[in-house]
């Protein structure tokens, strides 16, 4: 890729909250097929949006069962954005804020992201050819 | 001159701050910034004509391109061809293409 560039997002939202998740996962995802490298600091509630115990559920009141609700899952997106970036030569860098991550307990993601702290973040910003900031309302 | 690629997510009708938002993207435009006003999310709302989005189009006036995200437009059942003069219907990729190009972002 002859433009490849260097793209950072800071994600502070926890998931299934409010639309900034679903936005900010199509950003990096698009950011990624197109053969972009792409660092992501997760901090505060946003350590959740890779937590590995999300489980989907069945729907009681709509009478609908795991399969038919196809209950979207924050950290199934997560990975296959991660999938992407093996297919499109994309380099992602994931890094968990590890205090909000001890805070939270949230201490088991899916399988890519790697524990680090706000010096990450600057070591990003400093280094990326562009920074998003998402930060909550 | 920068360029500057300005998102905005909140609805115009929720949150009177939005309005300072777009003041700022007029602002840079007048000074002879290029500017990029990207609406997702609720921020697409006063693309429908409706009374806020008067202001929406003067900011096309002034010089700043205002896109809405098609996905958050269907999501919310605004039609393309009804959306208020000078706003554009676009993919979430413009904000990919801007990043990458440099310009400098902010998210409200």
């Amino acid at each position: 890729m002859a433009d490849k560039k260097s793209l950072t997002f800071v994600l502070m939202d926890p998931p299934f909250e409010n639309p900034r998740t679903t936005t900010a996962l199509r950003l990096i995802d698009l950011a990624v097929r197109r053969g972009h490298d792409v660092n992501v600091f997760a901090y505060e509630g946003a350590v959740y949006v890779a937590f590995a115990k999300q489980t989907p559920h069945a729907n009681a009141v709509h009478g609908r069962d795991v399969e038919q609700e196809d209950h979207p899952i924050p950290k199934d997106w997560v990975a296959a954005i991660l999938a992407e970036g093996v297919k499109s030569g994309s380099k992602i860098d994931w890094v968990q804020c590890g205090l909000c991550v001890d805070e939270r307990g949230a201490g088991e993601c899916v399988e890519g992201p790697r524990r680090g702290s706000p010096a990450d973040l600057l070591k990003f910003a400093e280094t990326s050819d562009n920074t998003l900031v998402i930060p909550t309302k | 001159m920068s360029k500057y690629l300005l998102i905005e997510s909140r609805d115009a009708f929720e949150s009177n701050d939005v309005a300072q938002f777009w003041e700022l993207a007029a602002s840079l435009a007048r000074q002879g910034d290029t500017v990029t006003l990207f609406l997702v999310q609720n921020g697409v709302l006063p693309a429908r004509p409706s009374t806020r989005s008067e202001a929406l189009s003067a900011l096309t006036k002034a010089g700043v391109q205002v896109l809405a995200d098609e996905f958050s437009l269907r999501e919310r059942g605004i039609r393309t061809e009804r959306l208020a003069a000078g706003v554009k219907a676009s993919p979430l990729d413009v904000v990919i293409d801007q990043l990458a190009e440099g310009r400098k972002a902010l998210w409200h």
